[in-house]
């Protein structure tokens, strides 16, 4: 596996359009962030983001997502050295991780569902609800694409074309936990001080 | 900027960092509400660009351009719009009071 690849990656059309469509999704971020910004204090005279925001799970999830994010870097580093069975393992640590991420969020839903703090219950919740689920629905659609991308490299091996889209995963995961920083920025953090 | 282990580990122990702090500051009730926010919000820009350096491996030398471009007018972009909604947003909220 050419180190080289990254040359010809950096210049490759599938880079610069998968880059743009990131920058396309992060526009659509910022305008839900906005309209969360814009809601967080309609509360309808239901739970508050302070009754509701636990932090200890908030940072369990933020370390999930950036070790996360450091397990990936290392695939990477694996798959430019062309070692499969290292790049393997290190994409398995980074499902377990993003799955214990989905695991929590879904937790904390359902746990807020069942305190009645559902997404109908108030315009802060409804923002609430689409912005950090919104986040977790790329999430997951973001671990179906690394095991996808497993089950490609147990096939055919680091070929071109499979690294290629494991670089493309790449910035999309990263790009994950950028919008995360966001998240726990503009959401949580305030909700509890 | 090219991967290697020192990127990602440079990256993430900066992380680590620019994550706990707000952490603790909120946890632990450090500042007043205002300069607490403007904290945050200061640490969260500081650690997306660690993000787009270290783990992106975003840098003005080495990014063809076309990529950077697209990320400075995708900022410009949002905050045109989210600056704008915000200021319409608030702005119809006071005079609604």
């Amino acid at each position: 596996m050419p180190a080289d690849f990254l040359d010809t990656e950096r210049r490759s059309e599938k880079a610069l359009g998968f880059w743009v469509y990131l920058m396309s999704d992060a526009i659509i971020f910022a305008l839900v962030f906005a309209t969360y910004v814009v809601l967080s204090h309609n509360y309808a005279g239901g739970p508050t983001a302070h009754d509701l925001f636990d932090l200890r799970r908030t940072f369990g999830e933020t370390m999930l997502l950036l070790f996360s994010s450091a397990t990936f870097g290392f695939a990477t580093l694996a798959m430019l050295e062309g070692n499969r069975a290292r790049l393997l393992v290190w994409l398995v640590l980074t499902v377990v991780l993003g799955a214990g991420f989905v695991a929590l969020e879904i937790g904390e839903f359902l746990g807020m569902i069942e305190a009645g703090a559902s997404p109908e219950r108030s315009a802060f919740l409804s923002a609430f609800f689409t912005l950090v689920g919104l986040h977790g629905l790329h999430v997951s659609v973001g671990l179906v694409w690394i095991i996808v991308l497993m089950g490609q490299l147990l096939i055919k091996g680091i070929t071109p074309p499979v690294a290629s889209r494991l670089f493309r995963l790449g910035l999309f995961w990263h790009f994950l936990d950028i919008i995360w920083i966001g998240i726990f920025s503009v959401v949580y953090l305030p909700g509890v001080l | 900027m090219a991967p290697g282990l020192r990127t990602y580990l440079t990256g993430f122990t900066l992380a680590l960092i620019l994550t706990a702090i707000p952490f603790g500051l909120v946890a632990f009730e450090i500042l007043p509400r205002t300069p607490a926010l403007l904290t945050i919000a200061g640490l969260a820009i500081v650690q997306v660009l660690v993000h787009l350096r270290y783990f992106l491996h975003l840098d003005l030398k080495h990014t063809p351009r076309e990529n950077l471009f697209a990320l400075l007018f995708a900022a410009f972009l949002i905050f045109i719009l989210v600056g704008g909604s915000l200021w319409i947003m608030f702005d119809l909220h006071h005079r609604m009071m």
